[in-house]
């Protein structure tokens, strides 16, 4: 029997110890007008090479591509020690650490990881992390709403991540909350404050503010935040953490800072794994640090004195609120943030700054070159971090489909989301890229419009 | 000592970093970061070595038995974790194209399969990324069912008070109102209570069954008929699954909508407290407002369903699918056990609890609900322990810590007075259950005879107990260099 360890005498013996007859006899509770016969649809059981051969078929069909696929999720190197050490028993298979006492290893690496959040980001405190940058904003907008009072109105920009926007619509409508979105400038790929900061919104909660926005573009992050906080309003930033590594980080942006800082952690050493699982990262300033919701981490003493660590702050939290809970998150996305923090320790702040600057080199070096085929240009004028949007002469889908023949996976198809944009392709090349690859990619994209 | 102790300035793991930090630069000055990042910088060897001690200071699965109660705490198989890990599937671009992911998406596909088959449901939508999300989005189906028939009156979830902290959080973040309903003397129910709560105003009822007081529901058809009755539907929290999978399923107990908590039920890792993933299933009628993506299969292809098939789905609740690498975790461990492995899960999980309840109760400790089949876990309540000797649940917890096990769910229900909600789980053997019993045993000795140890318990792990209200009072909640 997989996975169950009983013999024929151990079930006799404890079915004596019961005063059971059978295991049947366990069910009797269960009304028999209820109890389901035998299933159907479920295959039988497979050996452990079975499922190893049947995997690797899988897999094997899937294959590898040269991909330049960013939009939210980003291919970079994974030290080999990440993983290896992630996925020990101890960390992969331990509960919440409820039990702090016998949960210290992960409590101090979550203390850890928070202090690097809350440095990165340029916040006081960071949470245990969320479940993904998508709902991480919207527990920011929800956040936000809470701790303003006054408004329950969200502004955001639709350089925002298209997908975070029905995410958050998606949560924060159940409380009744508005979603306003904002223009974008078509010449620049910004946010367009010259536009939308002379119109009246009346009172409200928060902005949300990009770095870098979906399209890879650069905003005007302290001309943002001043704007919003002039409203009396809370600055939320977007942000990749990657990019954190060069960029200005939220807490220094403008003449206050951003309050609320939220992202996608995934680019902090998770694998792309089709979309998951990834975890979403969340800080803010101190002031606000009771409305955040998730796990939170503080550093105490024991009854010796000696130094410890326990989940703190969980008056804000269901299982003690029920139904006044600041949400109802009971996890974290402890694994993944098992990775990130061993990833952060690995890179330390000089191997982040690399791999950030020469992610924006890479793609700074393939637009140049993409640029001098004949007809494709920049969408945008602004600068980017390690992602551009390109106005190509052909259908972006089917420039696409000939590079995949070719094992290139050439980027995000803007269409769907963006219409207006005509044959727009969002490409991405991170530091995994070498300029042999550059030079394909480009050879390839010549071709294909040739 | 802490990461940041081990750093020394200048110092930069060479092999994982690109050689030297490229020069071209497109950033405007005014958007350059200026000031320093705290991260470590630390040697590979120091780093491995920190997080590697630092593991070790944890109780887990793979090294100690985890009776808690509530939390299905099986083994993981090894192959679940390193097979999801084949590198193609690691390296899948979540927005590649879908002919670029057949092999992924058949796995996919086949587990939506499998869930229907063993909850009775009309459809499973796979992208939950925690039991707490399955629930949010299963209770805004339920909003979206009545508001699609006009119906906006309906204000009001009903759940009862031995449920889960998260099923009344849910409902109000969802914008219901919280309707708590009490439990009878034998853990049922109340259903006269539920009767005369339920009207126009119902949206719903979330039941947990087994109920976190660890019995069937037996009145759960009646109750499934009142509800009904009343225009609401039915929410079932999964999270109770694992003893009752192959033996009845929450589609013939009238539920419309379920999660299924797969860190539970298909043990995919706890990881610490994530990451998890929690299916939704439904009813009939409630599949246009699905959320997605999930996976259809046409012909021999498979493909993802959007906005575009479903116009009335609530939306999407993540940025990609949800959690693919649990996913295919829990789709391994489906196809290792195969068919005739569902229902021995709940077999066996029914077995260890009504094994290791027989054997406390006749050891001397107070079962809440004697007369009652143990579902997979069961209550013991230490109150009379308390009054005669002022020993606490909490405390016994902290001591089962020193005997070398995890200390089972403590105050959990709320309902029961010193309560500890043991799950044993099926992969534990007979000998590990004889065990425990034996340190059970043992500490009810030491209550007798030196209850004070037993109240400054847990004496050998790497700290004793904690300040948690200097913790709250002083948040340090991140590492500061000092000046």
């Amino acid at each position: 029997m997989p996975f169950i360890p009983h013999t024929e005498e151990d079930i006799a013996e404890m079915l004596a110890s019961i005063g059971a007859k059978s295991i049947e006899d366990l069910f009797d509770e269960i009304p028999k007008e209820l109890v389901s016969g035998e299933l159907t649809g479920i295959p039988p059981s497979l050996s452990e090479l079975e499922i190893t051969r049947l995997m690797m078929e899988r897999a094997t069909k899937d294959g590898f591509y040269q991909s330049y696929i960013g939009a939210g999720a980003y291919e970079h190197h994974i030290p080999a020690a990440v993983w290896q050490i992630t996925t020990r028993g101890e960390f992969y298979s331990s509960y919440t650490p409820y039990q702090a006492e016998a949960s210290q290893g992960t409590l101090q690496l979550l203390y850890e990881y928070q202090s690097m959040m809350a440095s990165l980001t340029g916040m006081d405190v960071s949470n245990a992390s969320m479940y993904d940058g998508a709902t991480a904003l919207a527990e920011a907008a929800l956040m936000a709403v809470r701790s303003h009072k006054t408004s329950r109105k969200i502004l955001i920009p639709k350089t925002v991540h298209p997908v975070y926007r029905q995410v958050v619509r998606a949560i924060v409508s159940n409380q009744k909350i508005e979603v306003v979105e904002l223009p974008y400038d078509a010449k620049t790929g910004q946010a367009d404050l010259a536009t939308f900061g002379k119109l009246d919104f009346g009172d409200f909660a928060a902005l949300v503010i990009p770095q870098p926005n979906f399209f890879g573009v650069l905003e005007q992050v302290h001309e943002l935040t001043d704007w919003a906080h002039s409203k009396n309003a809370f600055a939320i930033g977007v942000v990749n953490p990657t990019a954190l590594a060069i960029l200005t980080p939220p807490g220094e942006w403008g003449s206050k800072g951003a309050d609320i800082a939220v992202g996608e952690g995934q680019p902090l050493g998770i694998p792309l794994s089709s979309g998951g699982p990834y975890f979403g990262f969340m800080a803010c300033k101190n002031d606000l640090v009771r409305q955040m919701p998730g796990r939170i981490i503080g550093r105490t003493t024991d009854l010796d004195g000696k130094e410890g660590f326990v989940l703190t702050l969980q008056a804000r939290e269901q299982h003690i609120r029920r139904s006044k809970a600041t949400s109802n998150i009971c996890t974290n996305q402890g694994l993944m943030v098992t990775a990130a923090t061993i990833y952060m320790s690995l890179t330390g702040p000089e191997g982040l700054r690399r791999i950030a600057a020469q992610s924006h080199a890479n793609t700074l070096d393939l637009i140049e070159q993409l640029e001098k085929i004949s007809g494709v240009k920049k969408t945008f004028s602004s600068p980017a971090f390690h992602e551009t949007a390109l106005t190509l002469p052909k259908s972006t889908a089917d420039v696409l489909t000939k590079l995949k023949q070719q094992g290139i996976l050439g980027g995000f198809d803007l269409k769907n989301h963006y219409p207006e944009l005509g044959n727009a392709l969002l490409v991405c090349a991170t530091e995994t890229k070498t300029a042999n690859d550059l030079q394909n990619y480009a050879n390839a994209m010549k071709q294909v419009l040739g | 000592m802490l990461i940041f102790e081990h750093s020394r300035k200048g110092r930069l793991n060479y092999s994982q970093s690109p050689a030297k930090a490229a020069s071209k630069s497109a950033i405007p000055k005014n958007l350059l970061r200026k000031s320093t990042v705290l991260l470590p910088e630390v040697s590979e060897m120091d780093t491995v070595r920190h997080y590697t001690r630092l593991s070790q200071k944890n109780f887990s699965i793979d090294t100690e038995f985890y009776p808690l109660g509530s939390c299905t705490m099986k083994y993981n198989p090894r192959a679940c974790n390193s097979l999801a890990m084949l590198p193609q599937f690691l390296l899948r671009h979540p927005s590649a194209p879908e002919d670029t992911g057949q092999g992924f998406l058949a796995c996919m596909h086949e587990l939506q399969e499998t869930l229907k088959a063993v909850t009775g449901m009309a459809g499973v939508s796979l992208s939950p990324m925690a039991g707490a999300q399955g629930e949010l989005i299963g209770v805004m189906m339920i909003r979206a069912y009545h508001e699609s028939r006009g119906d906006f009156a309906r204000t009001e979830i009903i759940v009862p008070d031995a449920a889960h902290g998260t099923n009344p959080a849910t409902a109000v973040m969802c914008g219901f109102k919280v309707v708590e309903i009490a439990t009878d003397k034998d853990g049922n129910v109340d259903l006269d209570a539920l009767k005369g709560a339920v009207g126009p105003q119902t949206a719903g009822l979330m039941l947990t069954n087994p109920s976190t007081l660890g019995v069937f529901e037996k009145n759960v058809a009646e109750m499934s008929r009142v509800v009904h009755a009343a225009g609401g539907l039915l929410y079932y929290d999964g999270a109770n699954l694992n003893a009752v999978l192959g033996k009845v399923k929450p589609g013939d107990m009238g539920f419309d909508v379920i999660h299924i908590n797969l860190h539970k039920t298909f043990s995919t890792p706890h990881g610490g407290g994530g990451p998890g993933s929690a299916p939704v299933g439904v009813a009939e009628r409630l599949l246009p407002f699905m959320p997605i993506p999930f996976v259809a299969k046409e012909g021999d292809n498979y493909r993802w369903v959007t906005e575009k098939d479903k116009p009335q789905t609530i939306g999407r609740l993540s940025a990609h699918m949800g959690n693919a690498g649990v996913l295919l975790r829990a789709y391994i461990y489906v196809r290792l056990l195969g068919v005739s492995g569902m229902h021995r899960i709940s077999e066996f999980a029914t077995l260890n609890a009504n094994y290791l309840m027989a054997e406390l109760r006749k050891a001397g400790f107070e079962i809440a609900y004697p007369n009652r089949r143990a579902s997979h876990e069961f209550i013991v309540t230490m109150k009379d322990i308390k009054d005669k000797t002022g020993v606490t649940a909490m405390n016994l917890a902290k001591r089962l810590l020193d005997k070398g096990y995890h200390a089972p769910t403590t105050y959990f229900p709320l309902l029961v007075p010193e309560c500890l909600l043991i799950e044993p789980a099926e992969t534990e053997s007979k000998e590990t259950l004889d065990a425990f019993i034996a340190s059970m045993k043992e500490i009810l000795q030491e209550i007798e005879q030196q209850p004070d140890m037993v109240k400054g318990a847990p004496h050998t792990m790497p700290v004793r107990k904690l300040d948690d209200v200097k913790a709250a009072r002083e948040p340090d909640l991140a590492w500061k260099p000092s000046a």
